[in-house]
């Protein structure tokens, strides 16, 4: 009997969740299946959902009327230079941090993560004109170090967050059976260090992949990411439905993915490890 | 352990970034409260008189500005609102049995991942455009007048595509959070016989109430910088109906070249930020023990 009752909750819950999660997602899953479309289509009333006749030259012509692939590579460039300079900068900083606690630490990591919370129109006007003084304004350059800067509080917190686990006796143990600083850093802290240091990676370049003040305020034409790109959309382009999903739909498809790996990342690095 | 060699080292390793960040943040900072004192419009070259608070006590008593703050104030909480109760119902739910757990999640977590502009475009243009848009299509098949979100609404309509937005975070967190709650806690309260309601209100919301508090101050953090969601659908508009502070600096600073005025307002945004910020602080702090 209790096992009837249990199946049925559970038949229940499924429907609920099922249908909840599939009206969040849908429209994701409107805007794909719209670019799909022709734009008579796209505003036909009423919509239809899936027999349409599927064509594929939004794509092109988005590409071909706005070049959307040197957007793309603006996105790619900027989010993962950001990211890998910041760990540049972030990993030894963590290192240092988690194995060696000093009284400060405390205080270091909360003033870091202090400067996170400082709202970007604080610092916007002088940004511009230096930027604009020293030629970094609509440049990748400067895309890359401001989005640096800006993230790298969270990549130091996840790392040293990341870091601490690794136990400390793992070291003595290898100092005790004579490895030197190089073997040790190597072959036992690398290894050990490396899933933290990937899913800081990850949860990074999303982050800089979607980062909408920045690239908006600091980009013209040339190194304009996709989030700009996108923007250009407002109007009156906008109105072409068909041609704004298939540009939505590129430039949301590669992070949504990526996106979906990182999960729990996203907990531990967004809360500052407050949540587990 | 840590001899004075590996501390000088571990300082050395610890310097760059510490330095970086330190620039960051005080190089641009003072440069902005030394602007909100100068008469400064970059349409009008050569001109840096300084003219004290006058910046100040103009942008406080604009009437823009307390349409902006209220504004602000009614974003944040709106979305606060709307993502920590449905957040809450959301995570009790996912943290059920039932089949697909995973693509449940995976569904709902998704909008977190949509970059601002382009979730903003596609509900400004494909939900809620009163003539081509999905919600006018249905309201014509149900015999309604359609409604025009952004003009009639215009704020409400922000506040429903950010809260779509961050929904997701808050469940996510929300369900991490009550993953780590003791099975046999709730096992036993429904043993003794008490309601569902009786162990929500007792064992899961208490349980939850540091990660409730966590989403609250992060969130506050980022909603109060909405920007690309405005910048994209309304432009602050109509009138000044959708204008938060963030946007309001912007305008004053990038579209109408005061950088003086502009400055000013960016200060002030930093000083609403520090009183959340300080909130936050103390709590990750306590958390961290070293």
């Amino acid at each position: 009997m209790a096992r009837a009752s249990s199946n049925r909750r559970k038949t229940v819950v499924t429907v609920l969740a099922w249908a909840i999660g599939l009206l969040i997602f849908f429209p994701i899953l409107w805007t794909v299946l719209t670019s799909f479309k022709t734009e008579a289509e796209a505003v036909a009333s009423p919509p239809s959902f899936i027999n349409f006749h599927w064509t594929l030259e939004n794509y092109a012509e988005v590409q071909s009327r706005s070049d959307y692939f040197r957007h793309f590579l603006n996105s790619v460039v900027i989010s993962l230079g950001s990211t890998v300079l910041g760990l540049i900068i972030a990993i030894p900083a963590a290192w240092s941090m988690a194995f060696v606690p000093a009284k400060r630490t405390k205080d270091i990591l909360m003033w870091m993560l202090s400067t996170k919370m400082l709202p970007p129109v604080g610092v916007l006007i002088p940004i511009y004109l230096i930027f604009r003084d020293i030629g970094l304004l609509d440049s990748l350059l400067g895309l890359i170090i401001v989005l640096m800067l800006i993230n790298l509080p969270i990549i130091i917190w996840m790392l040293f967050t990341y870091f601490r686990e690794i136990p400390g006796e793992i070291l003595e143990a290898a100092r005790m059976d004579g490895a030197g600083l190089k073997a040790e850093l190597l072959y036992v802290l690398t290894p050990m260090a490396v899933p933290g240091i990937a899913s800081t990676l990850l949860l990074n370049i999303i982050l800089a992949w979607n980062e909408a003040f920045w690239t908006l305020n600091l980009t013209a034409a040339k190194a304009a990411p996709l989030t700009a790109f996108i923007a250009s959309y407002s109007s009156p382009e906008g109105l072409f439905y068909a041609k704004l999903s298939a540009a939505s739909t590129m430039a949301i498809a590669p992070i949504l993915i990526l996106g979906w790996f990182s999960q729990k990342q996203l907990v531990r690095g967004l809360t500052f490890g407050a949540v587990k | 352990m840590a001899t004075t060699h590996s501390r000088a080292a571990a300082r050395l390793m610890l310097s760059p970034a510490v330095l970086l960040l330190l620039g960051w943040m005080i190089i641009p900072l003072s440069m902005t409260i030394y602007f909100s004192f100068l008469h400064y419009n970059l349409l009008i070259p050569g001109t840096h008189d300084f003219i004290g608070f006058a910046n100040y006590s103009y942008f406080l008593t604009d009437p823009a500005f307390f349409a902006a703050l209220f504004n602000t104030l009614l974003l944040v909480g709106g979305v606060l609102a709307i993502t920590i109760v449905g957040g809450v119902l959301l995570a009790i739910l996912l943290d059920q049995p039932m089949w697909g757990q995973g693509i449940v999640r995976i569904l709902v977590i998704a909008p977190f991942f949509v970059m601002p502009t382009v979730g903003a475009l596609v509900w400004k243009n494909m939900f809620m455009n009163p003539v081509n848009g999905l919600f006018a299509h249905m309201a014509k098949a149900l015999g309604l007048q359609p409604f025009d979100f952004l003009a009639q609404a215009p704020l409400a309509s922000i506040i429903g595509m950010v809260a779509w937005q961050w929904l997701p975070f808050a469940t996510l967190i929300l369900l991490t959070a009550l993953q780590s709650l003791d099975r046999e806690q709730l096992e036993a309260s429904e043993m003794d016989g008490a309601s569902p309601f009786s162990t929500f209100f007792y064992i899961t919301l208490p349980h939850l109430a540091r990660a409730i508090t966590v989403v609250v101050l992060i969130q506050t953090i980022f909603l109060l910088s909405v920007f690309a969601e405005i910048l994209v659908t309304t432009n602050g508009g109509p009138g000044y109906a959708t204008t938060n502070i963030t946007y309001l600096v912007y305008a004053q600073s990038l579209l109408q070249f005061d950088v003086g005025g502009g400055s000013a307002g960016g200060i002030v945004a930093v000083i609403l930020a520090n009183i959340v910020a300080i909130f936050l602080m103390r709590m990750i702090g306590k958390n961290l023990d070293i």
